[in-house]
């Protein structure tokens, strides 16, 4: 008899390891399963919600949520999509997204997904609130605008470049992310574009300054194909 | 003060709206007063909108306002996206950029004069020309000319689509690309881009020849509505070449006065705020710019096509050349002020544009891989074009960490602003004055103000479905009358 382990992922079977999530094991099998704040050089940290699924009729983040012999996994239905779909809509209304004129236009993970899910409007009412920039470092801007508290940033600084640069403060609907100096600036850190976190956020807060719309429409991440290709594509890379 | 701006009293004046003016592009209204005799006493263009890019992009990062100001408009976006372009290049120090990168820019800017002017001709005006100002409104419109002019609509359609297309490959999308960046551009064309264009652009400059004659045809056959309807005298101001040759990209301010002598050439554009002056006034949220030195009733001027083509020395194309002169005979050696002829004078400059896509797709520069420039950088520039409706000025100053502080837009329709609102008063006291308000007669109004091609929000436009509300009150207020259309 094989020692195989394996789950159903929308009825179809995917092996996995002991020690693996749902959403690790159906990656390695393939199965793109929709996420914003997981990434996989750093474990799961559940804020998002994007990855939800059901599981014996239970919702559960599949980024945190071990796999488990004979699951049966809920992931591409229209009930789940649909849950997805709003949490995007929550998340495009509580911070500025104006994707016309954003430099991370077609680079940009949260427009990528809202595409890939089918958002036709915010439908929610927008909470405009007032984030200034701070362009106050010479080669990195940050545009709290548009910032979806995933916290890759902040783990990556504290966990890979050790400088633990970024932060959440404040709770509930008035959480937001700050540089962690006393004068709240960045150039008063001493953050380098090289840094890992420079180079992690999915959407358009931290920007290498000086660069926005050098890649022409046609050649961005997710012109020609969607996320859910482009993210597997990369797993396969 | 401007004869017919304001009533001298208006108690007892029977007030006319036309709410709003269709077929152009954005949203404006025309007030009339009339007397118990039907005379007119005050006629005003209004601009209703009030959009407010100059403040909220300040703050930003410099090079987000090339993308982000383009938002004003849906028709002309590539004017507003090359004229920030162009003053943020000096910004970055690129005070000279790559010949593939201007290349790239003039052939963008050129397809785009074509669309534009295309769509402004055959979709928003030809129903007036092709059909008179009062006739049926049912048919006035592109699907009437559609049914009895159906070759004239197919070509107006298809110049248009060839136009939108050099768009999309110099910038990625037909409208609102991301092709210029401060210093130069992000792509070269692709060959295989350049070769389906050529397969065109030949068919494209016989179409555009064929508009001219149309127009022409049209003004020579009855040159005592033609060159008579709404017509004023004013001075004409445009960006020309150092050789005087017409530019659509780049070159000096000239300003010429109603006879046609050269009052101000070699003008470099980076001195526009010592030239002139933005007048505010209480009826409208669109300035009325005047040239500084000769005050505001003296200094006022017109943009756009009639300006260009009789402002500069030559056309650099060898057919609009001709055309240019066909144009300049009709002026009898003074110059052609008529508002219709802003559409002979369009079709010259989109055959012109023509003429340059082909001349452009034929020079190997724009395959190149040297996009971008650089240098000192400064804190401050100033970006000129002449946009389809005329000179658009773009200036921004830009702080150390990069970020907008000041923005001032002057956009061609607001140059146009007194012309707009002379051309109206012209036809009112022509047409209107003593004589019963009927939808036909109102559309003369309307005919006038669509010569000048007016962006009045320069952001959404309307195609006739938009309804027109006509009220009469009497001097009390009291509504006497009212008509619906749409």
């Amino acid at each position: 008899m094989s020692d195989t382990k394996k789950f159903l992922l929308d009825g179809k079977p995917v092996v996995f390891q002991d020690g693996q999530t749902i959403l690790e094991a159906a990656r390695q099998a393939g199965h793109y399963i929709p996420h914003l704040c997981w990434h996989p050089d750093f474990p799961a940290h559940g804020s998002c919600k994007l990855c939800i699924v059901k599981v014996g009729g239970r919702h559960v983040s599949s980024c945190a949520m071990p796999a488990k012999e004979g699951m049966e996994v809920e992931s591409n239905t229209p009930e789940m999509n649909g849950e997805r779909r709003a949490l995007l809509q929550m998340l495009f209304v509580e911070g500025n997204h104006f994707c016309p004129s954003c430099e991370k236009s077609g680079n940009c993970q949260l427009q990528a997904l809202a595409y890939d899910l089918e958002m036709l409007s915010a439908h929610f009412n927008h909470f405009y609130p007032n984030r200034p920039v701070d362009a106050s470092h010479p080669d990195v801007l940050l545009d709290f605008n548009r910032c979806i508290f995933c916290e890759l940033c902040v783990r990556a600084s504290r966990d890979i470049d050790g400088k633990n640069i970024f932060a959440l403060t404040d709770r509930g609907i008035h959480k937001h992310l700050v540089v962690n100096a006393e004068s709240g600036r960045l150039a008063d850190t001493d953050f380098a574009a090289s840094d890992r976190a420079a180079n992690i956020c999915p959407v358009g807060v931290i920007l290498h300054k000086r660069q926005g719309f050098a890649r022409p429409i046609g050649e961005r991440d997710y012109d020609a194909k969607p996320i859910s290709v482009v993210a597997m594509e990369e797993v396969e890379k | 003060m401007f004869e017919l701006e304001t009533a001298s009293q208006t108690d007892n004046l029977r007030r006319v709206a036309i709410d709003p003016v269709s077929r152009v592009e954005g949203h404006g209204k025309v007030t009339l007063l009339l007397d118990d005799h039907n005379q007119v006493q005050q006629v005003r263009l209004h601009i209703v909108e009030f959009r407010g890019f100059e403040k909220f992009i300040q703050g930003r990062p410099y090079w987000e306002v090339p993308v982000m100001v383009q938002r004003l408009c849906g028709i002309c976006p590539v004017s507003h996206h090359l004229a920030a372009s162009k003053a943020l290049d000096l910004v970055v120090g690129a005070v000279s950029i790559t010949p593939t990168a201007e290349k790239m820019r003039r052939l963008m800017h050129y397809g785009q004069m074509l669309q534009s002017h295309a769509l402004h001709f055959f979709h928003l005006s030809s129903p007036d020309l092709l059909f008179g100002f009062d006739s049926d409104v049912g048919q006035r419109n592109i699907v009437g000319v559609a049914a009895a002019h159906p070759e004239v609509a197919k070509q107006g359609i298809l110049l248009r689509k060839f136009g939108q297309e050099v768009i999309r490959v110099t910038s990625g999308k037909r409208i609102h690309g991301t092709g210029a960046v401060p210093g130069g551009v992000n792509k070269a064309l692709d060959p295989a881009d350049r070769a389906m264009l050529l397969q065109d652009v030949e068919q494209m400059i016989v179409w555009s020849r064929d508009a001219v004659h149309l127009t022409k045809r049209l003004h020579t056959s009855n040159p005592a509505l033609y060159d008579q309807f709404g017509l004023f005298r004013s001075n004409l101001f445009s960006l020309v070449r150092a050789d005087g040759a017409l530019d659509f990209y780049h070159g000096h301010l000239r300003l010429r006065d109603g006879d046609g002598k050269v009052l101000l050439d070699g003008v470099d554009y980076q001195n526009y705020h010592h030239l002139l002056t933005e007048e505010v006034k209480s009826w409208s949220y669109m300035k009325f710019p005047y040239v500084t030195a000769m005050g505001r009733e003296q200094g006022w001027y017109k943009v756009g096509p009639l300006a260009r083509v009789q402002n500069c020395d030559f056309i650099p194309s060898p057919l609009a050349e001709i055309e240019r002169r066909e144009f300049m005979d009709h002026g009898q050696g003074g110059l052609v002020h008529a508002p219709l002829a802003y559409h002979w004078a369009r079709m010259i400059e989109m055959l012109h544009a023509a003429e340059v896509i082909k001349e452009l797709l034929a020079d190997d520069d724009l395959l190149g891989d040297d996009l971008m420039s650089c240098g000192d950088r400064r804190r401050e520039g100033v970006g000129v074009i002449e946009a389809p409706r005329g000179t658009l000025i773009h200036h921004y100053q830009v702080d150390e960490d990069d970020l907008v502080t000041m923005a001032n837009l002057i956009v061609s329709t607001t140059h146009n602003n007194q012309a707009m609102n002379e051309a109206v008063r012209q036809v009112a006291r022509q047409y209107l004055n003593g004589r019963e308000i009927t939808e036909g007669l109102l559309n003369h109004i309307e005919v006038a103000i669509r010569a000048f091609d007016p962006c009045l929000s320069c952001a959404t436009h309307a195609l006739g479905q938009m309804p027109l509300t006509v009220e009469l009150l009497d001097g009390s207020g009291r509504l006497l009358d009212r008509r619906v259309k749409g």
